[in-house]
C-alpha cells in the first residue's frame, strides 16, 4: 500500500506520521507543499504542525497553497485522505470537511492522553477494528469543533461523526470534552466516508513505551482494509 | 552626534569603561563604535564579573566533546551519537513582557543547540515567580507558560521537563531559564570558529528590525520604577520562520560547504560577527547595506545592535554561495552575502559606500574588562534547637495533606499540560516525573533530563547549597535508571557589585565545581544573569543546573509511580532528620533559619550508583529521589502518580518521627521491590556498604502511616492536584 504525507513550511508531525505508517507496512513517500503532483497513493496524509505558522487562521493558507488542489481531486474522486490535527483544520478550510475548529473553550494549548469511541465501523478506517474504544493523545490548541445546526443534522443524518471524546468506559460527558468542541466531537467524516479529519494523533501512540498504544489498531486495522 | 562620556554612561558603560576605550582605540569612538563595545561588554555578554570564578569550573570528562566557549556543550552518548545542549536564562526580558520574553528565550536556546548541527530533540525550563500573592504573579506565569508553549509547540519539539517555584524573592524579577537538547552525529558538529581569508560571509533567516536594540545591555542593569518603558527592548519571536530556519540550516548542514555558523543571539550581529572572527583569530568585513532589513531607514548603528530573532550568520567556502542560496530560497527565507573574513583582525563596517566603523577584533574581546570582585563568605547559619512539644499536637497525615498542596510542592500539571511533550514520538517520560526521557531516534538508546534549584539551601549557605542541587541533579537522573553523564548551569544571581550578592556567587560555584568534579559530572555549557534585582532588592541565589543522562536500553527505564500493592518500599542512604530550611520547617513551624541539609558527597555517589546496579539487576519496580518535604512526601508522590495506597512504620531509629519523615537529608531515594528479591537487594546494599530502612508496603487504595487512622490515596491526589488550577483559573 502507497501512502503521501504532504508537508507544508510550518508541518512538525509529518516524520511522525512517516515513521507510523512505515511501521504498519505502508510504503511512504513525503510530498512537499510545492511540488507539482503527488505521487500514485492509496492514501494520501494531512499531517498535523502549524502550517505556515498558522498565523492568519489555523490551515486556512495550507488549504489554499499549490498542493492542496491535487488533495481536493484526489478526494473527489473517492481517495482515502486522512488529516490529523492540523491536517484536519485543513481539511475544514479546504471545505472538504463541513466546520470549524476554534480555539479550546478555556484558551489554553492542551497536551494530554484522551479516550475516544468509535461511532461509525462502516468504511476504511474503522471497519474490523477490534476495539469501541481507543486511548489516544491531543495537542492543540484549536480543537473546538463546531459547526452550524444545518451541517450539524448533515453530519448525523449521513453518519459522519467518526469519533467523539469519552471516558475510558466510552461515557460521553462535557467532562471528558478537553476543548469543548460541540457533541464531542473529536473527528468526522465526509459523506463518502473516504476523508477523515481528527483531532488525535494515532502517530503517538504506537508501541508500548509511549503513553498508549492503541494507535496500532487504527494503523493495523487501516492497512488491512485497503489491502 | 559626538561620543562623550555621559553617552557611554547611558549605554550602560562605566566611567573608567569609557576611558580604556579611547586609550585602546587611541581616539574616541563614533557612536556606531560605542554601541559595538556597550554590547561587547556589558555584563551579558563578557561575563566579565564571572569570568575569574568560572574558570575553576571542571568542565573535563571521558564523555566530553565540547565544553564551555561554543554555542552548547557537547557530550558523547556511544556509537557517534552526540548530545548537544545549553540552558540559558531570559529573565529581565520575561518580566517586562512575559510571552515574548519566554518565547524568544526558548528561540534563542533552540538556535544555539541546531547552530551546531544538531536536531532539537527536547526542551526543558525552570521558571520561578514571586508570591502567589503578589499582583503581577497570575499574569506573568500565564504569559511565560503561553509563550514557552507557544515557541516549542510550533517548533515541534516536546517540552519533556521543568520545574517552577514561587518566593517573594522573585517579586520584581522573576526567572525563565530554558534548555535545549539536540541530537548530532558526532562527526558531523559545526562550530563558530571562522577559518580562511576572503570567505562569504552569508546573512540568513528573518529580516533585520528595530526590536531587541540593547536587549543584551537590559539584561545587564538592575529595574527601577520606569521598567514598563523598557518594552521595545524585548524581542519578538517568530517560532514558524525559526522552524524553516532549523530545517533549512540541517539540509545546508548535511552538505560540506559551511565553515562556521553562528546564531545572532544576545547583541545581534555584533556579537556573531565578533565571535566567529575572533576564533578564527581573522578580520571581518561587512557591508551593512546588504542587511535584509524589515524597516526603512535603518542606521548602522541600529543594524549592529538590533536583536531581531531567528538570524544566522554563516562563513561558507567559496563557489557554494549558489547551492546554499538554493535551500534558503526553498524555505522562504532571507540570504544575502553581506560580507568577507579579512586578514585585518579588526572588524570593518561599510554603509552607503563610507567606513562607519573599524575596531581591531581583540580590544572587543580579549581586552574586555575582567573584574575580580569583592565578596563576602557566608557562615553556616547555627542549627535550630525546634521544640519537641510542638510537633506533638500534629498529625502526620494532616501535615502531609498540607504540604501536598503548597504552592512549591503541587502537581503543575496546569504547567506542561501546556506545553507539546509528546511530539517526535520519543517521549517515554513526561514531565511530572524525576526526568523527561526521550529515545534516541531508531536506537536502543534514551537520554534522560532534568532541571533543578533549591534557593531556600543556597540562599541559607551557598556553598552547601551549590552542592546539593548538583546532586538533586543527578539524583534524579539516575531515579529512572539513566547515567548521568554532564550539566549545564544557568547561574541566576543579584547585583555583583555588591559584595553579599558576588560572595553567594563565588560560593555556589564553588559548591557546583566540588560536587561536579566530585561526580565526574562536568560542566560542559551555561549563562550567568547578573542583576534580578530591583529597587535594591535582589533575588535569592538561583543556579539552575541541567543534566544529561545515558540509559542505554531504554526498555530498563524506571518509573517513579508505585506498582504493585504488597511490593516493599525501601529508603536507600541514611535519614537524620535535618528540619532546618525544610519545607515542614519553613510552611509548618514557620521557622525560616538554620543550616541548609549537609552533602556528603561520598554517600551521595555511592548511593547513586548502587541505586542503578539495582536497576541494571531488575530489581527495582519504581524509584524516586527524596528532596523536599521527605520521605514522607516522596513515598505519597510515588503513590499519587501510581494512584496506589501505602502503609508505612517509622523504623526503630532515635529520632521523632516528624523529623524522620519531613526531614530533607541528602543522598536519599525511595524505592518499591518486590518481597522475592528482597534478599538480592540487601546483599547488593550491604556489599557496597549503603544504609537503607525497609519502611513498609505499597497497599491498594489506603494510606496507612504509624497507625494513624486510615485515609483514602484520593485524598492526597486531592491535597496534591489542585492548587495550581485553582489559583489560575478560579
Amino acid at each position: 500500500m502507497k501512502s503521501s504525507v504532504i508537508i507544508f513550511p510550518g508541518s512538525n508531525c509529518d516524520r511522525d506520521m512517516d515513521v507510523a505508517l512505515k511501521k504498519f507496512g505502508f510504503k511512504n513517500q513525503m510530498v512537499w507543499h510545492n511540488d507539482p503532483e503527488i505521487p500514485k497513493s492509496d492514501l494520501i496524509v494531512l499531517p498535523g504542525g502549524f502550517s505556515y505558522g498558522d498565523y492568519l487562521r489555523c490551515g486556512s493558507i495550507a488549504g489554499k497553497s499549490k498542493i492542496i488542489k491535487s488533495v481536493i481531486e484526489f478526494a473527489n474522486s473517492g481517495g482515502l485522505v486522512l488529516g490529523i490535527c492540523n491536517g484536519f483544520q485543513i481539511l475544514t478550510e479546504t471545505g472538504l470537511l463541513p466546520g470549524v475548529l476554534l480555539q479550546n473553550k478555556y484558551q489554553k494549548f492542551i497536551c494530554k492522553n484522551v479516550y475516544v469511541k468509535i461511532n461509525n465501523k462502516e468504511n476504511k478506517y474503522f471497519k474490523n477494528i477490534k476495539k469501541e474504544i481507543l486511548e489516544l493523545h491531543i495537542a492543540h490548541n484549536e480543537g473546538n469543533y463546531f459547526c452550524t445546526e444545518e451541517e450539524m443534522k448533515s453530519l448525523n443524518d449521513n453518519n459522519q461523526i467518526a469519533v467523539t471524546y469519552c471516558n475510558e468506559n466510552g461515557k460521553e460527558d462535557e467532562q471528558f470534552n478537553p476543548n469543548g468542541a460541540l457533541k464531542n466531537i473529536a473527528g468526522i467524516f465526509s459523506k463518502k466516508k473516504n476523508i477523515l479529519g481528527m483531532m488525535p494523533h494515532p502517530e503517538r501512540m504506537i508501541d508500548k513505551y509511549l503513553s498508549s498504544n492503541d494507535g496500532n489498531f487504527f494503523f493495523e486495522n487501516l492497512i488491512e482494509n485497503l489491502k | 552626534m559626538d561620543v562623550n562620556e555621559k553617552i557611554a554612561i547611558d549605554h550602560g558603560l562605566k566611567k573608567e569603561e569609557f576611558v580604556k576605550i579611547c586609550d585602546l582605540l587611541k581616539r574616541t569612538p563614533n557612536l556606531t563604535e560605542l554601541g559595538i563595545f556597550s554590547a561587547m561588554w556589558n555584563e551579558h555578554c563578557s561575563y566579565k564579573s564571572s569570568r575569574i570564578h568560572l574558570k575553576k569550573l571542571n568542565t573535563k570528562g571521558k564523555k566530553v566533546i565540547q565544553g564551555p566557549g561554543e554555542n552548547a556543550g557537547v557530550i558523547d552518548i556511544e556509537d557517534d551519537d552526540a548530545i548537544v545542549f545549553k540552558i540559558e536564562s531570559h529573565n529581565h526580558p520575561s518580566f517586562i513582557e512575559p510571552y515574548q520574553g519566554a518565547a524568544t528565550g526558548v528561540g534563542g536556546i533552540m538556535r544555539d543547540v541546531f547552530t551546531m548541527g544538531a536536531r532539537p530533540i527536547a526542551n526543558l525550563n525552570s521558571i520561578h515567580f514571586g508570591s502567589p500573592q503578589h499582583p503581577k504573579t497570575k499574569n506573568l506565569l500565564r504569559g511565560v507558560v503561553k509563550g514557552i508553549g507557544g515557541y516549542g509547540n510550533c517548533m515541534g519539539i516536546p517540552t519533556v521537563g521543568g520545574q517552577t517555584s514561587f518566593d517573594e524573592s522573585y517579586n520584581g524579577n522573576i526567572l525563565v531559564n530554558a534548555m535545549t537538547l539536540g541530537l548530532v552525529n558526532k562527526n558531523k558538529i559545526f562550530y563558530s570558529k571562522a577559518a580562511g581569508i576572503n570567505k562569504p560571509v552569508i546573512y540568513v533567516g528573518s529580516k533585520t528590525g528595530r526590536d531587541g536594540i540593547h536587549g543584551a545591555s537590559m539584561a545587564s542593569a538592575i529595574f527601577d520604577e520606569k521598567i514598563d518603558e523598557k518594552k521595545p527592548t524585548v524581542q519578538v519571536g517568530d517560532p514558524f520562520t525559526e522552524k524553516l530556519l532549523l530545517e533549512a540550516c540541517l539540509e545546508l548542514m548535511a552538505g560540506k560547504s559551511i565553515i562556521s555558523i553562528q546564531d545572532m543571539g544576545a547583541a545581534g550581529l555584533t556579537s556573531s560577527s565578533i565571535e566567529m572572527a575572533s576564533k578564527g583569530n581573522l578580520g571581518i568585513e561587512l557591508n551593512l547595506n546588504k542587511v535584509p532589513c524589515r524597516e526603512e531607514k535603518m542606521s548602522p548603528y541600529e543594524i549592529m545592535l538590533s536583536e531581531s530573532q531567528e538570524r544566522m550568520l554563516i562563513v561558507l567556502e567559496n563557489g557554494k554561495e549558489a547551492d546554499a542560496k538554493k535551500i534558503f530560497d526553498k524555505w522562504n527565507l532571507d540570504f544575502a552575502v553581506i560580507g568577507k573574513t579579512t586578514n585585518t583582525k579588526k572588524i570593518e563596517l561599510f554603509f552607503d559606500k563610507k567606513k562607519v566603523a573599524e575596531i581591531p577584533i581583540n580590544i572587543l574581546a580579549e581586552n574586555a574588562p575582567v573584574y575580580n570582585r569583592k565578596w563576602k563568605k557566608t557562615k553556616l547559619p547555627q542549627k535550630i534547637k525546634f521544640k519537641k512539644d510542638d510537633f506533638k499536637k500534629l498529625k502526620i497525615t494532616e501535615v502531609l495533606k498540607k504540604i501536598l498542596s503548597l504552592p512549591n510542592i503541587s502537581s503543575k500539571e496546569w504547567i506542561w499540560e501546556q506545553y507539546d511533550h509528546t511530539v517526535m514520538g520519543d517521549t517515554i517520560q513526561k514531565p511530572g516525573s524525576d526526568a523527561g526521557v526521550v529515545r534516541v531516534h531508531g536506537t536502543s538508546k534514551a537520554v534522560a533530563t532534568s532541571v533543578d534549584s533549591s534557593a531556600i539551601y543556597c540562599n541559607a549557605h551557598p556553598l552547601t547549597g551549590g552542592k546539593q542541587v548538583v546532586c538533586e541533579s543527578w539524583r534524579n537522573l539516575i531515579s529512572c535508571g539513566s547515567k548521568p553523564i554532564a550539566i549545564t548551569n544557568c547561574l541566576n544571581f543579584g547585583n555583583p557589585e555588591k559584595e553579599k550578592n558576588m560572595g553567594e556567587f563565588v560560593e555556589c560555584v564553588e559548591g557546583i565545581n566540588e560536587a561536579s568534579k566530585f561526580l565526574d559530572y562536568p560542566v560542559v555549557s551555561g549563562n550567568v544573569s547578573f542583576y534580578n534585582e530591583t529597587k535594591d532588592k535582589g533575588i535569592k541565589p538561583t543556579p539552575t543546573i541541567g543534566g544529561v543522562g545515558l540509559i542505554k536500553d531504554y526498555k530498563k527505564m524506571v518509573t517513579m509511580n508505585l506498582k504493585n500493592s504488597g511490593n516493599l518500599i525501601l529508603v536507600i542512604g541514611k535519614t537524620e532528620g535535618h528540619i532546618d530550611q525544610s519545607i515542614f520547617a519553613i510552611n509548618i513551624l514557620s521557622e525560616k533559619k538554620g543550616p541548609p541539609p549537609v552533602v556528603n558527597l561520598f554517600n551521595e555517589k555511592n548511593n547513586g550508583e548502587t541505586i542503578l546496579k539495582l536497576i541494571n539487576e531488575d530489581l527495582v519496580n519504581s524509584a524516586h529521589d527524596v528532596s523536599l518535604g521527605g520521605i514522607i512526601t516522596a513515598v505519597s508522590k510515588m503513590a499519587i502518580k501510581g494512584k496506589k495506597g501505602f502503609e508505612l512504620n517509622k523504623p526503630k531509629v532515635l529520632i521523632n518521627k516528624f523529623d524522620y519523615y519531613f526531614g530533607e537529608d541528602q543522598g536519599r531515594y525511595i524505592i518499591e521491590i518486590e518481597a522475592k528479591n528482597l534478599s538480592n537487594v540487601q546483599k547488593i546494599l550491604k556489599d557496597n556498604l549503603v544504609h537503607y530502612d525497609e519502611i513498609g508496603l505499597v497497599a491498594e487504595k489506603d494510606v496507612i502511616i504509624d497507625k494513624e487512622p486510615i485515609i483514602h490515596i484520593d485524598d492526597l491526589i486531592k491535597s496534591n492536584k489542585y492548587w495550581l488550577e485553582d489559583y489560575m483559573d478560579k
